[in-house]
């Protein structure tokens, strides 16, 4: 017992020490395969040298979305901008109610809020003509009924991307003639 | 419980207390329990060029490129601020500041969920990722 008593106790010593201690993964800072495929979805670029106007454009966008802007600095070319959803999901939430009913009300958790971000990033590229290339990103978290934090995602879906510059071209389509 | 187990239980709590008790120092969390300046120079490189604007747009085509939404900027501080989330919190800055007359020093910090990243490898991928956007070699600061 004593024997096991010295060895048990500083392995539980190091198990407390370290728990919530991981390390970072390896290919946390690290290009992969999927960087380039990555860039090409979340980019598009406008026939343009006006920076400003696509900027613009964009922060009529995020709004028209629903997003509210945080921050931005033109000089280089960034707008930051989030909203508050509701995350609540009927299937999720019919889950929950069973399970809380099979095993008690802890049990019952399900998504109820989230918060969304966008980050647009412009900066003028030259492809043979010179043009303002535009590249958003999305991420989330969200919250459950017992405001635990459940996701920490970043948006990869390709029609969120298709979608948000559909309505980007129309957008600056619309600015530069002053709709 | 025999006298022995006791006394080898009340040492195992009071060893937990201190270990516990080191990660909830708020001093220590402000002021950081590592070596500045090693950290420093892990985290930091040189670089051949001048242009400010361009390395804080290129700090953030990295960033972007590495999964992580950018958060704010200051092109006059020379600052870029980004967040990661892959299941795992992740935030960096960049900061971007005139080295002599026609060198720029570019330095990278980052915390990984609650912990700050002190392994030198991660800041090494950040860099080759960087040096390849700018075309330009990175340069260890002495």
């Amino acid at each position: 017992m004593t024997k096991y008593c010295l060895l048990f106790s500083p392995s539980l010593f190091l198990i407390l020490m370290f728990q919530g201690c991981e390390s970072i993964p390896k290919d946390a800072l690290r290009m992969n395969e999927a960087t380039i495929e990555q860039r090409r979805l979340q980019t598009r670029t406008f026939e343009t040298t006006d920076e400003t106007k696509i900027l613009s454009a964009s922060a009529s966008l995020l709004q028209d979305l629903g997003f509210t802007l945080d921050k931005s600095e033109t000089k280089v070319g960034l707008i930051v901008a989030s909203k508050d959803r509701s995350a609540a999901d009927a299937g999720q939430i019919t889950g929950a109610v069973l399970k809380g009913i099979l095993f008690g009300a802890y049990a019952a958790t399900y998504d109820n809020k989230q918060k969304i971000r966008a980050s647009v990033v412009t900066h003028p590229a030259y492809e043979g003509k010179y043009r303002i290339a535009v590249r958003v990103t999305f991420q989330r978290i969200v919250w459950n009924n017992r405001d635990q934090i459940t996701k920490l995602e970043r948006l990869n879906d390709s029609e969120l991307y298709v979608g948000f510059f559909d309505k980007l071209s129309k957008a600056v389509f619309l600015e530069a003639h002053d709709i | 419980m025999s006298k022995r187990t006791g006394i080898i239980g009340a040492m195992f709590v009071v060893i937990c207390s201190i270990g516990l008790s080191g990660c909830n120092n708020p001093n220590e969390a402000v002021l950081g329990s590592g070596e500045q300046v090693k950290l420093r120079s892990i985290q930091s490189r040189r670089f051949e060029t001048n242009n400010k604007n361009k390395t804080l747009r290129t700090a953030m085509a990295t960033l972007q490129d590495l999964g992580f939404v950018i958060d704010e900027a200051d092109e006059v501080l020379g600052t870029v601020s980004a967040t990661k989330l892959n299941s795992y919190a992740m935030r960096m800055t960049v900061t971007v500041r005139p080295y002599g007359e026609n060198q720029l020093v570019v330095r990278a910090s980052a915390q990984y969920n609650l912990k700050s990243v002190e392994d030198p490898e991660p800041y090494q991928h950040f860099f080759d990722a960087f040096s390849k956007a700018m075309f330009l070699t990175a340069q260890q600061i002495e």
